[in-house]
């Protein structure tokens, strides 16, 4: 019963499954990081700009960013993102799409861990004359970054299942494996199980690690 | 202006910001050339790929408010169904029977380790294949069928954590003058828990309505995003202009929802009458004790 799946590249789509949410929590990584530095620090142009990001894209649906990256950016913009392929090209949108949408929950995620560290540790570090990106990077981002790693592990699952999103524009990921595998074969319950069991191997064991490692390095108080 | 995490600023540091605000404002402004440029290169600023949102009510007839309306179809939809059935399997994790408690969380967890889009494309299939549904509901009834079973779980866990949040005194006191488990949770409980969740619930609305648009790219169901497309086809590939009016209607929509939502938590937090019990908008993601889900997005 399991014979057609000769005829599918299962590990294949589920690699690139893995691959864009690789590169997309990375890009999301470091550009939330930024947005959130942005918006605890000093400048109030700076402020202004993360807050207003923050708010206007996570409440844009991510298919419709990931549709515009094509439809818009590429087909209307001519923004190919250095590559020539159609495949390439659609897979570094999707990159490009995530990035966009994930990093508005990074930035919380992180805002939450910076929440999280008392007061009195920026108070002390600015008491011994530290600056601004000193408090920052050597007191209050270390200890936030231990405290926010459940919430950003969150983040991270959502980024992984986000990721069927880029079937939108026909990146050849799990979930449009799964829609073909439908069509041409007439074993719904198995391959939805067969699916279904890819993004539980992926998720599950993500949460359950990030969650103990998150235990494991929160700064006890 | 201050925080606890700089000093008010003296001479240097207001010199260190101008200058930061002036190299941020370039850099903005860079950007903000280069896609002026880029649109108007492409002609994508031309007033008459604009006009149709601003000058007549047809673009809006025809297109918005039916693609808007089946958005908020789908998304009540799903609500009332799942909001129930998220409510039995939430207070079934908590059962005293293991029995009870480990299936359902069995079915929570592996609901919400499922992508939405995965769940949806199934429901598609179910019904074409073991239904009689007709090919113009299939969408419709698949993409609620993915919304269902995923945030039911979701609204398992809100449930949960509300009656997890309230302080053990209540069900004290209520054991104590000699009610039952179900007067419990039927008299007691629940009612204290739908106050403290409520924020929660509002803000899980806003996931549930971004989702709808996956209907709209993959299922072909008829809802906001999909009134884009069909729209730019017709007046001439404004593509830029088309979804710009769509992001600008679903930010607003959502952006109404997130604002209730933390007015709500705010208000309840604050409310005399409580018992200081409140789930918030990102409180639900952690209430998963593996942290499989994310509730938030």
């Amino acid at each position: 019963m399991f014979d057609f799946l000769e005829d599918y590249d299962l590990l294949g789509a589920f690699w690139t499954t893995v691959q864009l949410a690789a590169l997309s929590a990375v890009g999301s990584l470091i550009w939330g990081t930024m947005l959130a530095a942005m918006r605890v620090g000093p400048v109030p142009l700076m402020r202004g700009f993360g807050t207003a990001y923050v708010n206007i894209v996570r409440n844009i649906p991510l298919t419709v960013i990931i549709l515009f990256t094509s439809l818009g950016l590429n087909q209307t913009l001519s923004v190919s993102l250095g590559a020539d392929d159609v495949e390439t090209i659609n897979f570094r949108l999707a990159v490009l799409g995530l990035i966009f949408y994930t990093s508005s929950f990074v930035c919380e995620a992180l805002r939450s861990g910076i929440n999280t560290v008392p007061v009195g540790q920026a108070e002390a570090a600015r008491a011994i004359g530290l600056s601004f990106r000193q408090v920052l990077g050597l007191v209050v981002l270390p200890q936030a970054f231990r405290s926010s790693v459940v919430p950003l592990a969150n983040v991270l699952i959502a980024l992984i299942k986000n990721t069927t999103v880029a079937a939108a524009i026909g990146v050849a990921e799990a979930a449009v494996l799964m829609k073909e595998m439908i069509e041409n074969e007439a074993q719904l319950l198995l391959i939805a199980a067969i699916i279904a069991f890819g993004f539980v191997v992926l998720t599950l064991p993500t949460g359950l690690i990030l969650g103990w490692v998150g235990k494991k390095v929160a700064v006890k108080r | 202006m201050s925080s606890v995490l700089y000093d008010a600023q003296g001479p240097r540091a207001k010199r260190r910001n101008a200058v930061l605000t002036v190299v941020f404002v370039a850099a903005a402004a860079a950007l903000l050339w280069w896609v002026f440029g880029t649109l108007k290169d492409k002609g994508q600023l031309e007033w008459a790929l604009w006009e149709p949102f601003f000058s007549g009510s047809e673009a809006w007839s025809t297109y918005i408010w039916p693609g808007l309306l089946n958005t908020l179809k789908a998304a009540a939809l799903a609500v009332i169904i799942a909001m129930p059935l998220g409510a039995v399997l939430g207070i079934a994790r908590l059962s005293d029977h293991v029995w009870v408690r480990i299936p359902a969380a069995v079915v929570v967890e592996f609901f919400r380790s499922i992508p939405v889009l995965v769940l949806m494309i199934f429901g598609l299939a179910l019904f074409a294949e073991y239904t009689n549904v007709s090919s113009d509901d299939r969408p419709l009834y698949a993409v609620v069928t993915g919304l269902v079973l995923y945030n039911a779980s979701v609204l398992a866990e809100i449930v949960r954590a509300g009656i997890l949040a309230l302080p053990k005194g209540q069900a004290e006191a209520a054991q104590a003058i000699g009610l039952r488990k179900g007067q419990l949770m039927r008299l007691i409980l629940l009612p204290q828990a739908v106050t403290a969740m409520l924020p929660a619930i509002v803000s899980q609305l806003v996931v549930i309505v971004k989702d709808t648009a996956l209907g709209g790219a993959v299922l072909t169901y008829s809802e906001l995003l999909s009134a884009a497309n069909t729209m730019s086809g017709y007046y001439g590939a404004n593509i830029i202009a088309s979804f710009t009016v769509v992001a600008v209607i679903f930010i607003a929509l959502n952006f109404a929802l997130t604002s209730f939502a933390s007015w709500l938590e705010r208000r309840l937090r604050q409310a005399k009458k409580s018992t200081g019990a409140v789930v918030g908008a990102n409180d639900a993601q952690i209430a998963g004790t593996t942290g499989t889900g994310a509730g938030g997005i």
